[in-house]
């Protein structure tokens, strides 16, 4: 435990920059996981190609292939940023293709009668899926949603690899190796500060889970 | 009650021919090509030791297990023999001949930087030898013999760079970035110098901080000597070292914390190594093969504690 006590301000302030890429990787996947649904279920064939190529390619390669993907491969093409902005939008990307997915099976899920009503009262299909079809999915993916997001919380213990520093996860490493701590100690510290993200997290799912339930 | 009958949706599915060809290319480092070094230490013919010593037990068990490591071109690397090759491990060889133990009575093990400590107490090797820096926080759990060599570390950048000279000029250029490796000394030593600490950018293996030098995303690399003048050997041309050590990393060589007897034993073999020229033959076929480096002599050793 000493370990752990001794260095507090270190882990706080690897806490705060894993929670910062956290709350960044996890608006941003939510906006474009949402987007490409849209693409998935929309009735132009050239988008449903975009969000199905999409979600196939990314889903298929290992976080840690995208990241340095990202970290190596986009600067060749003469865009550079730096590898925090890297590593975040390496996860955003991951991220998004399971987002998608989730929410795509929350839209399967609302009855066909219900888009079907709408368009019958004149709605677009922006107004359908708007205001019709999503709320009632939002219900039923709420569980699958956490579940990507809290696996998403623990997967950026990885961009530690691609140069992002100051994470939870170096924070090990700097204390462990650089500096001879005994490792066990350590690692149990990182743990217990994930659970600090992710136990909220899983608190505030159940939350909204219940806020949004509807009596059948 | 109505039900509503769902009409089969047609699943699409879209030949995907996903050529994700990700080809990761693995930049090995190949250190120099040093093959095998030299004539190997003749094993002393009557090591007779006091009973109930390590020195002892391993000189009768004839075997000994030493931890070094296995990516480190210069002190510790298995290449393509699947032996570890390099000073640390010709270092070794020295001391177990001491023992009366030849080459093949070593058992070699790979001691990553995070998990040193960890095998010497739980005894998985007798030592270890593993550019190993000595320092307080590691004495307490286990006990160094030596040092055997005193690296020191340095700064790599760019051929045409010329803001950087020294570590102090990092902290006036704080738009310059230093890349090391997650959890070594050096990435702690130079975080004084810094202007922010996003001036420091740290990856799994100094090969990765190669590639983001490369790139420009990084200006500079900084760790051991030895280790960079191997990457200018490597990369012709391409890169530079500047300004001096600014800071000096004995390495030493980790044993069961308390056994002094075993501790004074091993800086008396280094005694010897250096006395009869092993210790030089040792450095000039293996790190010693880089340009730029020079034969160290062997440091006074600390008092075994």
């Amino acid at each position: 435990m000493e370990p752990v006590l001794d260095n507090l301000d270190l882990f706080w302030s690897g806490f705060l920059r894993s929670l910062g890429i956290a709350v960044w990787a996890f608006v941003g996947s939510m906006v474009l996981g949402t987007v490409l649904a849209v693409f998935r279920v929309s009735p132009v064939p050239a988008l449903r190609a975009v969000g199905t190529v999409y979600v196939a390619v990314v889903r298929n390669t290992p976080l840690t292939a995208l990241l340095f993907l990202f970290a190596f491969g986009i600067p060749a093409l003469q865009v550079n940023a730096s590898f925090y902005v890297f590593g975040v939008s390496g996860l955003v990307v991951y991220t998004a293709a399971f987002v998608c997915e989730a929410i795509r099976s929350g839209i399967n899920a609302v009855a066909p009668g219900q888009a079907e009503a709408a368009r019958a009262i004149g709605l677009t299909f922006s107004q359908t899926l708007g205001q019709v079809v999503l709320p009632q999915a939002v219900r039923s993916v709420v569980p699958p949603l956490g579940n990507v997001q809290i696996a998403m919380v623990k997967n950026s213990a990885v961009v530690g690899a691609i140069g992002v520093g100051g994470e939870l996860f170096s924070v090990y490493a700097r204390l462990s190796s650089a500096q001879g701590y005994e490792r066990l100690p350590i690692l149990l510290g990182v743990a217990a500060f994930f659970l600090l993200v992710t136990l909220p997290a899983g608190a505030l799912l159940a939350a909204t889970e219940k806020r949004l339930a509807v009596a059948r | 009650m109505t039900r509503s009958t769902r009409t089969h949706r047609r699943t699409r599915t879209l030949g995907l021919t996903a050529a994700a060809a990700a080809s990761l290319l693995l930049l090995t480092a190949c250190g120099g090509g040093s093959s095998d070094a030299g004539d190997a230490p003749e094993p002393v013919e009557s090591a007779s030791f006091e009973a109930g010593t390590t020195m002892a037990e391993l000189s009768q068990a004839g075997a000994i297990t030493i931890g070094t490591k296995f990516d480190q071109p210069g002190f510790g690397l298995v290449g393509l023999t699947d032996e570890p090759e390099g000073f640390d491990v010709e270092v070794g060889k020295g001391i177990a001949a001491q023992l009366g133990l030849s080459e093949d009575d070593i058992t070699w093990v790979e001691a990553p930087s995070a998990q040193r400590e960890d095998l010497i107490t739980q005894g998985s090797v007798d030592m270890v030898i593993a550019t190993y820096t000595i320092n307080d926080t590691r004495k307490e759990r286990i006990t160094f013999a030596g040092p055997y060599y005193v690296a020191g570390q340095q700064i790599m950048v760019g051929a045409n760079e010329d803001r950087l000279t020294g570590p102090d000029d990092l902290r006036a250029n704080p738009d310059l970035k230093i890349c090391s490796v997650n959890g070594s000394t050096p990435s702690e030593n130079i975080r004084e110098y810094l202007a922010s600490p996003d001036q420091l950018v740290l990856f799994e293996v100094y090969d990765d901080c190669v590639t983001a030098m490369k790139n420009g995303q990084v200006q500079a690399l900084t760790t051991d000597n030895v280790i960079l003048t191997g990457y200018v050997a490597e990369n012709e041309g391409e890169f530079k070292l500047v300004g001096e050590q600014f800071t000096e990393e004995p390495y030493g060589i980790g044993i069961t914390k308390g056994d002094t007897a075993f501790c004074e034993f091993v800086n008396g073999a280094l005694q010897t190594m250096s006395e009869d020229g092993s210790y030089e033959e040792a450095w000039t076929s293996t790190a010693g093969e880089y340009e730029g480096t020079e034969v160290p002599t062997l440091p006074t050793a600390d008092p075994c504690v």
